[in-house]
């Protein structure tokens, strides 16, 4: 085995793949917020389709997409098995008693919250995703092209003026509060930043990043249900 | 005052164990919990019963023998004490305690509340030593070290290896056995020679041994008699990251 592979196979390596995936993806859940909120406008979906297009047609961001995609699932395969071997470790018989106060719920249950987050997942890109990539989708004019784009909003405003979709993305989103909760503080700890001038600072940041995103990403839906419609 | 103790009792690893109840009449406040349990293997031996199995050494919180987890949690209720140094003067007439030994795989039961904790040992025997010529005794401070530094290492060298950190541990990780003894010898010049070396093996061994990966959940630094800062996790990620890109003879 060369080192690297000793490295990334290592319990260490492990985690480290673990921590630099998870960084990726909460850098990515920033700017995905950031341009879902041109579903606030209300313009008819107008600047949601131009920056849904730009999205989708940039040869950077096409690039950055596919590595995404490849970090999504080497993060949900990694974490799985890290999940398993860890159940092997601690054996097939618990505690008669067991004292759950010493730790925090959303550290203990991240593969549960993972799994959770995975499924959502699957939809969240079968009801959008996958329609946009398919070219599925009616035309719609927009003014920053000289052509027709893909409607995705129309799938989005339909999706949201559903009760039950709400519902489902609020609860979804509140679980991946959970699991930024844990994982951002969790990323550093792990790429060994830990230092006591500055662990103040990333466990504040990382529970006000946890909570903006649960909070944005839920806003959006239920402001198209009760707002837009 | 009066105890109901609920111990588990396994004849070896591979039989099968199970909770057997006791009930202790007399029990003086003042004794610790390991004479407590003195008491009860007196009580079973003149029933000619068989006493219950449980580890013990110095009693004075140093050696990390005395290894069982008391109603859930590894050397019981008290902060930053061991089991030998909790005393019954913090229970109730009347209370109910359940004993348990620690659970991992790679801690098999040897009998009772006993279990195999020499997996600590085989981490320790591949690396965590610091190789020296020995000759005549050195002047005292020949070799300066920062205050803090040393503090630093202290600190983790407190570290007992009773395994309370893997009892904890929802994965039974060791990391924080095997990072406070790769801190304390990386935090002095004593140990520099064979740093990168060091963490390597320590943590492969500690691989080896079928340990759980730590997730970060700080159980154990909760429940370590000697309250180890998972700090000592952080700086044994980056030994080991920058030891595997940099070490040349690996």
């Amino acid at each position: 085995m060369s080192w690297f592979t000793k490295f990334l196979s290592s319990s260490i390596g492990q985690k480290w793949i673990m921590a630099l995936t998870g960084l990726f993806l909460m850098l990515f859940l920033v700017i995905h917020l950031i341009g879902n909120l041109q579903l606030l406008k209300d313009d008819g979906g107008e600047a949601f389709n131009t920056y849904a297009f730009f999205m989708t047609h940039n040869p950077l961001i096409k690039f950055v997409s596919i590595s995404l995609y490849l970090f999504i699932l080497w993060h949900a395969i990694q974490g799985i098995r890290l999940w398993r071997s860890n159940q092997a470790a601690r054996g097939s018989r618990g505690y008669a008693v067991n004292y759950a106060r010493s730790s925090e719920v959303s550290s203990r249950n991240m593969a549960w919250f993972g799994i959770v987050i995975f499924v959502f997942l699957l939809l969240h890109l079968y009801q959008f995703w996958l329609k946009m990539k398919l070219g599925v989708l009616p035309p719609a004019e927009v003014a920053a092209y000289d052509h027709p784009v893909q409607n995705l909003y129309l799938p989005v405003k339909e999706a949201f003026s559903n009760i039950y979709y709400v519902l489902f993305y609020v609860v979804s989103m509140v679980v991946v509060g959970f699991h930024l909760w844990h994982g951002f503080w969790s990323s550093f700890q792990t790429v060994g930043i830990n230092h006591p001038r500055y662990n103040g600072l990333i466990k504040s940041v990382g529970y006000a990043y946890a909570v903006l995103m649960a909070v944005g990403f839920s806003f959006i839906p239920v402001y198209m249900y009760f707002v837009q419609q | 005052m009066k105890l109901n103790l609920k111990i588990w009792r396994q004849g070896g690893n591979y039989k099968n164990g199970q909770f057997v109840q006791y009930e202790l009449p007399n029990v003086n406040p003042h004794m610790s919990f390991l004479e407590m349990l003195d008491v009860l293997n007196e009580q079973l031996v003149s029933k000619r019963e068989e006493p219950v199995a449980f580890e013990h050494d110095c009693r004075e919180g140093i050696c990390g023998t005395c290894s069982m987890v008391i109603d859930g949690r590894p050397h019981g209720p008290m902060k930053g004490t061991t089991t030998c140094q909790l005393h019954m003067r913090h229970y109730n007439d009347g209370d109910t305690i359940v004993i348990e030994p620690f659970r991992a795989k790679a801690f098999p039961v040897i009998k009772d509340l006993v279990v195999d904790r020499s997996a600590f040992d085989r981490i320790i025997q591949s690396g965590g030593y610091v190789s020296v010529n020995t000759g005549q005794a050195q002047d005292a401070n020949s070799i300066p070290v920062e205050k803090d530094q040393a503090g630093r290492s202290f600190d983790a060298a407190a570290c007992i290896g009773c395994g309370a950190c893997v009892a904890a541990c929802p994965n039974a990780s060791a990391m924080l056995f095997t990072s406070a003894k790769v801190s304390h010898l990386a935090l002095l010049p004593q140990g520099q020679v064979e740093r990168k070396r060091r963490v390597l093996k320590m943590v492969a061994q500690m691989d080896k041994e079928g340990f759980g990966q730590c997730s970060n959940v700080k159980a154990c630094e909760a429940e370590c008699p000697k309250e180890i800062s998972v700090s000592n996790i952080a700086r044994m990620n980056r030994e080991y990251a920058s030891a595997a890109f940099t070490n040349e003879s690996n």
